[in-house]
């Protein structure tokens, strides 16, 4: 479980882990809205469900995180908790927790406008590694 | 990361040329406008095995281009050109790029330096609170979904007939504001669900107003046609784009352009290089949605230029007109764009994508404004907030040699996280105030990435893409204030 924040001259990444790939999902969302702001100030005021699909785990993990993008974006919704209600490799029903950005609460750091295909990475080891680049 | 080591042939001090023989596929040879001292700099990523992977895509001729602000994209490189045949080749939103128009916008002012100086505080917070990020709020225009069809259709015009500026903005901005060919039902609810809450917002990242003092004037007779006229002068430079809707676009056509270059049996080294041919159901849809989102930033950069000039008015207790607050011109440079150009003595329609580059036509060109018919386009090339802005034109050169391009900023040389730790944001303010300019920002650790240290030195790009011919240098700004989300 956790993330870490990686380089790419353009952009910013995250490689999250996790024991099943599910957890790795969740460490990948909480590293995005750490990205975004401190996850640490966001309150589980409210939760949107996420009901997503792809071809493969790779194409799922995009698909999860511009999910989230989406609803900051049109929302402004921040989230800090994430359960799965369903999770395959290739489908995923979720429930993010979270709350409305609050300016006076939630330092704003980036805005992150997509999850990229660049250097998209799900490996199985010793549990679960993901690594997503993404566009800010 | 690996150096890149793959063969580099040196034309001239500014032509380096990858030979079409370096990997098989390529459809013409690489071609990089670049310096030895840029050159080495480029080489420490993987930004020139892109310029290779790009001569891969059906139709593209002459050469797969980049300009000498290059650096590391996903598929294509930025800093990329590439024109393809639009009759039988591709188009790809790769080679467009996530942040959809992209561009620049530039102002004057009749105000000098000395009247601006002792109120850059006031006007920057001014700006800051009037233009609004967009970052976890919503922006000041509130459009239902009918009407947010008639942004993505009519642009700059849309804001203008709302009140958002003056029609001569319009003539001063490329495609008059509005790209030809948008049609709204291309783009997904979900492009337009980003788009409704962000019209007229600034965004994060690299985008940021600049209020610059003139610094050198090179050329004279270009920069008097711009209203650009005397040491010392201010003006006002708006960078940014089409936002969450932009993306959503991008990503949306991704999707949809690896299917069908699937289906078309096009055979791509990487998959952000997804296309498939323009003239297909999903190149036309896919260019067709890009025009839409190219139409939604130019909407915003002239909502954000009509309040910057009530900032200014309120602050200076003039109207913008007495403030002289014209627009010398508006730049998109993540585009592509149907244009003819001639090659090899043939005269042909060509997709032209240009990826972190600037169309630079020259004097005398049909889509160049009457008013720099004798000068050239303006070409309008922002730093790095922390030194300077360049002012260019374009030229014949330019024209004959890269489908009218040239460069379009610094060019990033470290990464964000790299950027970060060795800056802290507060000690960029303090930097940025040793060096006379004051900055508001929403995210000091944003700006901490954003610094100068992490981008080439926009003077050398200019300067070589100077040299090459591709754009003739005009003038040059210093900030004195800067504004960033």
């Amino acid at each position: 479980m956790g993330f870490e924040v990686i380089e790419h001259t353009a952009d910013i990444g995250i490689v999250a882990h996790g024991k099943g790939l599910e957890e790795a999902f969740a460490s990948a969302a909480l590293g995005l809205f750490s990205l975004i702001t401190d996850p640490e100030t966001v309150k589980e005021i409210t939760s949107r469900e996420l009901v997503l699909q792809a071809e493969d785990p790779e194409g799922l993990l995009v698909e999860w995180l511009n999910g989230l993008i989406y609803l900051f974006d049109v929302e402004n919704l921040l989230f800090s908790r994430f359960e799965f209600q369903e999770f395959q490799p290739t489908r995923l029903v979720a429930r993010a927790y979270g709350e409305k950005a609050d300016l006076s609460r939630h330092p704003i750091k980036i805005g992150v406008k997509a999850a990229t295909h660049h250097m998209l990475k799900v490996e199985k080891g010793d549990g679960y590694r993901v690594q997503v680049l993404f566009d800010i | 990361m690996p150096r890149w080591e793959g063969p580099l042939k040196k034309r001239d001090d500014y032509r380096w040329e990858i030979p079409q023989s370096y990997k098989p596929g390529m459809l013409v040879p690489g071609l990089i406008y670049s310096s030895e001292a840029l050159l080495e700099e480029t080489k420490e990523e993987q930004a020139l095995e892109q310029v290779a992977n790009v001569a891969f895509l059906p139709g593209i001729v002459s050469y797969s281009m980049a300009m000498p602000d290059i650096h590391w994209g996903y598929g294509f490189p930025i800093g990329g050109v590439a024109a393809m045949r639009a009759r039988d080749g591709v188009i790809s939103p790769g080679g467009v790029g996530y942040d959809i128009n992209c561009g620049v916008r530039l102002l004057t002012t009749s105000l000098s330096r000395e009247e601006v100086q002792p109120k850059i505080e006031e006007l920057v917070n001014r700006l800051y609170s009037d233009i609004p990020s967009g970052l976890g709020t919503s922006g000041r225009i509130r459009v239902d979904k009918r009407e947010l069809d008639k942004v993505l259709l009519h642009g700059a015009r849309w804001a203008v007939e709302k009140g958002y500026g003056w029609a001569e903005d319009l003539e001063a901005t490329e495609e008059s504001g509005a790209m030809k060919g948008a049609d709204p039902d291309r783009v997904s609810a979900r492009a337009k669900d980003r788009g409704l809450p962000q019209i007229g917002t600034l965004g994060s990242g690299n985008h940021f107003l600049e209020v610059g003092v003139l610094e050198e004037v090179y050329d004279p007779a270009a920069a008097r046609a711009m209203g650009i006229e005397r040491v010392g002068q201010v003006l006002l430079l708006i960078h940014s784009g089409s936002r969450g809707l932009g993306h959503q676009v991008c990503d949306d056509y991704l999707k949809v352009m690896e299917e069908a270059a699937r289906r078309y049996g096009i055979q791509l080294p990487d998959r952000q290089l997804a296309c498939a041919p323009f003239s297909s159901p999903e190149g036309q849809s896919y260019f067709a949605a890009m025009a839409s989102a190219a139409n939604y930033a130019w909407a915003n950069r002239q909502a954000m230029a009509h309040w910057a000039r009530e900032s200014f008015s309120q602050v200076f207790k003039r109207s913008p007109q007495e403030l002289g607050m014209r627009m010398v011109y508006d730049v998109a440079h993540n585009i592509a764009k149907v244009e003819e150009h001639r090659v090899d003595g043939q005269k042909l329609t060509l997709v032209v994508h240009r990826k972190g580059a600037t169309r630079a036509f020259p004097p005398g060109h049909p889509d160049v404004p009457a008013r720099y018919q004798k000068v050239g386009q303006p070409v309008l090339i922002p730093g790095d907030m922390g030194r300077y802005s360049f002012v260019a034109v374009g030229t014949e050169q330019g024209m004959k040699e890269a489908f009218g391009s040239t460069c379009h900023g610094a060019g990033r040389l470290q990464s964000r996280a790299a950027a970060k730790r060795s800056l802290r944001g507060h000690d960029v303010a303090q930097e940025l105030a040793r060096r006379g300019i004051t900055v508001k920002t929403g995210s000091w650790s944003g700006l901490a990435e954003e610094f100068s240290s992490a981008y080439k030195d926009v003077a050398q790009v200019v300067e070589v893409a100077h040299n090459a011919g591709l754009s003739r240098k005009v003038a040059k700004a210093r900030p004195i204030g800067v504004v960033k989300g």
